[in-house]
């Protein structure tokens, strides 16, 4: 047990402070604020997109400062999050895990499979994007897209709010 | 019956004969002396290039064992050799998932990856028969293809009764892509490209594999200074997926501590990939003929100083592991693979290797610079999960000794020589040990260095059947764990 406790406190504070949001990132199109509840698809990716996403999530990034957090249940998520360029054999599932979700809701297509099909553009087993089923969706490219990217994008999709969580918590 | 050698290639490549069968009787009689004489499979896949085959990959003492088989013209079918190895099952019904040739005395009629979309089949013909147990008590619990967490989609069949599994059936191909309908005609740089996208997990591995493939059917010979940089690319692909399974066992069985720790070493490790390799995940810096950059001195300093870096926090870490009475409780005993099973089935990787299997191809065959830095091979016999983990950690360990021999000893020189252009139709294999387990890619490639046809095979496809057999027994609660020390690949599998 000292073990444990002493490279706890060994280790310190792996979490950086927040970048800058990239100016490439989607402007803010939800209708929330504050927190941010996503729920992950993969349509189909080469799980290079999971790693990142899996990434994203540890200490370094800690997303959930920002109030952006995933969610196991489409009920509770107000972003759907979808990689890989939607393969016919998933088409499905991801229309139901949309149909699943509470409004207000939006989707987001992550990575250049999600955005037009990426490498596999143009295979009959693939519907080159996230684009073919739900028109007009907001894109983070990338190949894979990394966290920081990720989460400067996350960041930015909600409603801004006036006063916003200091930059260096 | 014609049987191709090159003594040649053996000295730099890993050791392959290819067979062609005349006949699906002489094709079954070759299959019947490769079971007796101890042979593992490994692949089969089907080809229109040079003309319709059945291709079955083998492996033996004395390498690779490429067997071919012509479909019968008219009826279109040819033997099934799933009696003598039963992981050829998935891959002869994908084969007639594909072609619609049929393998004959195969019992299992069920399509595999065609899920009933592409022939525009009835809704109703869309539903999978799943194996169902009766009996008082027993119920169904249905997983997926969407899971809980950020995890690739497939769909898993639990039969219950309490808690305890009696039955757990896999049903795959929602990743499928149509990768092999991609590749034909296109040229080496495309489907090299494709090849780091067929696992993103394993980029080094499939990029490496088909790199040695289309090496060997052209006969190029890539500089040394060129390998020995692959092999550093390949194990810092190990060592970062080790590190992030490590991290997740931890964390399935309630130790978040690890999951923050190992996740840190794994996400250093990806950021000096960045900057060393321009790609956290190391994607297309292995192309045919060599590497796409040459790293300096200054960054072969940055990555041995990774080296030593984490032979320190990594050691630690597993005192850690070992002495948590807690998370040594759920790793005992849960999901064992019976090293019996392993070794009729001939299963490798880390959970072969973890069930008593000494099988390792960088130590097996080991292809440049392998041979000369040796490394050895990490064994354990008890099957179960805490197994799985300790191989895991015993290799990093080998990994790491091996990055800083391979540094430090790291020939110069330039690091790519121009693919030859290939005069007529060539094929190639090219075999790798990935972090999983064996990478398989064959090739045939035409004349100007177009990619007729290729085939990618992921370890996956082992580790697939060895999951639902290890499963039953165990609380369902316990799956996520066994799964994760398992960790096959949902997209390789798939193509």
């Amino acid at each position: 047990m000292y073990r444990i406790i002493l490279k706890i406190l060994k280790t310190g504070l792996l979490t950086e402070p927040l970048s800058v949001t990239s100016p490439e990132s989607p402007a803010p199109f939800l209708p929330v604020a504050k927190s941010l509840s996503i729920r992950h698809v993969d349509a189909g990716s080469c799980n290079a997109c999971e790693l990142e996403l899996h990434a994203l999530s540890g200490s370094y990034y800690a997303p959930e400062r920002q109030g952006i957090r995933f969610v196991s249940s489409p009920r509770h998520a107000d972003l759907l999050l979808v990689t890989g360029p939607v393969t016919c054999h998933m088409e499905q599932a991801l229309k139901d895990t949309h149909d699943a979700m509470a409004f207000p809701k939006a989707v987001l297509a992550v990575g250049d499979c999600a955005c037009n099909g990426g490498v596999f553009r143009g295979s009959p087993a693939v519907r080159n994007g996230v684009d073919a089923i739900f028109p007009g969706t907001a894109k983070i490219p990338g190949c894979p897209p990394s966290p920081n990217i990720l989460l400067s994008a996350l960041r930015g999709l909600s409603r801004p709010v006036s006063g916003d969580l200091p930059a260096s918590s | 019956m014609t049987e191709e050698k090159n003594m040649q290639d053996d000295l730099f490549f890993p050791p392959v004969r290819t067979t062609s069968a005349t006949s699906g009787s002489e094709y079954l009689s070759e299959a019947t002396s490769m079971k007796n004489l101890g042979g593992r499979f490994l692949a089969l896949w089907s080809t229109d290039h040079p003309g319709r085959f059945v291709c079955a990959a083998f492996s033996d003492a004395e390498g690779l064992r490429i067997l071919r088989a012509p479909v019968a013209e008219t009826s279109r079918t040819f033997p099934s050799i799933t009696h003598l190895f039963p992981l050829a099952s998935r891959p002869e019904r994908t084969v007639r998932d594909f072609t619609g040739w049929t393998p004959e005395g195969l019992a299992d009629t069920r399509p595999w990856l065609d899920h009933g979309f592409w022939k525009n089949a009835p809704a109703g013909e869309r539903d999978y028969p799943f194996v169902r147990v009766e009996g008082e008590g027993v119920h169904e619990i249905p997983v997926g293809p969407v899971h809980a967490g950020i995890i690739e989609p497939g769909h898993f069949r639990f039969q219950v009764v309490g808690e305890k599994v009696l039955r757990m059936e896999e049903r795959l191909g929602y990743t499928h892509k149509g990768i092999r309908a991609l590749l034909r005609n296109r040229p080496v740089e495309d489907v090299a490209r494709l090849s780091g996208r067929v696992s993103g997990d394993s980029a080094v591995a499939y990029q490496w594999a088909l790199a040695q493939a289309m090496e060997r059917a052209t006969r190029t010979f890539p500089p040394e200074r060129a390998l020995y940089l692959r092999a550093v690319l390949l194990e810092r692909e190990r060592i970062a997926n080790h590190l992030g399974d490590l991290g997740a066992l931890g964390n399935d069985a309630g130790f978040g501590f690890g999951l923050v720790q190992f996740g840190r070493l794994k996400e250093d490790l990806l950021r000096n990939n960045d900057r060393v390799f321009a790609h956290r995940y190391l994607m297309d810096m292995v192309v045919p003929g060599g590497l796409r950059e040459n790293p300096g001195k200054e960054d072969i300093s940055i990555l041995l100083e990774d080296v030593r870096r984490l032979q320190r926090d990594v050691q630690l870490l597993k005192i850690i592991y070992d002495e948590h009475g807690g998370l040594q409780d759920r790793f005992s005993g849960t999901g064992v693979l019976d090293p019996m099973l392993a070794g009729d089935w001939g299963l490798g990787g880390v959970v072969g290797r973890a069930s008593g299997q000494m099988l390792d191809l960088r130590h097996d065959h080991p292809a440049w610079p392998y041979n000369r830095e040796r490394i050895p091979v990490a064994l354990s016999r008890r099957g179960d999960v805490g197994a799985r983990v300790q191989v895991r950690f015993q290799e990093i360990r080998h990994s790491l000794a091996f990055l800083h021999t391979v540094l430090t000893l790291l020939p110069e020189g330039p690091v790519r020589t121009p693919l030859r252009e290939c005069g007529s139709l060539a094929e190639g294999t090219g075999r790798i040990e990935g972090f999983r387990g064996e990478v398989l890619v064959w090739v045939c490639l035409e004349k100007g260095n177009i990619v007729a046809d290729a085939y990618f095979h992921d370890p996956s496809w082992h580790l697939w059947p060895a999951l639902e057999r290890v499963v039953p027994g165990n609380l369902v609660a316990d799956f996520p764990l066994i799964n994760k020390s398992f960790n096959p690949s949902y997209s390789g599998h798939d193509l």
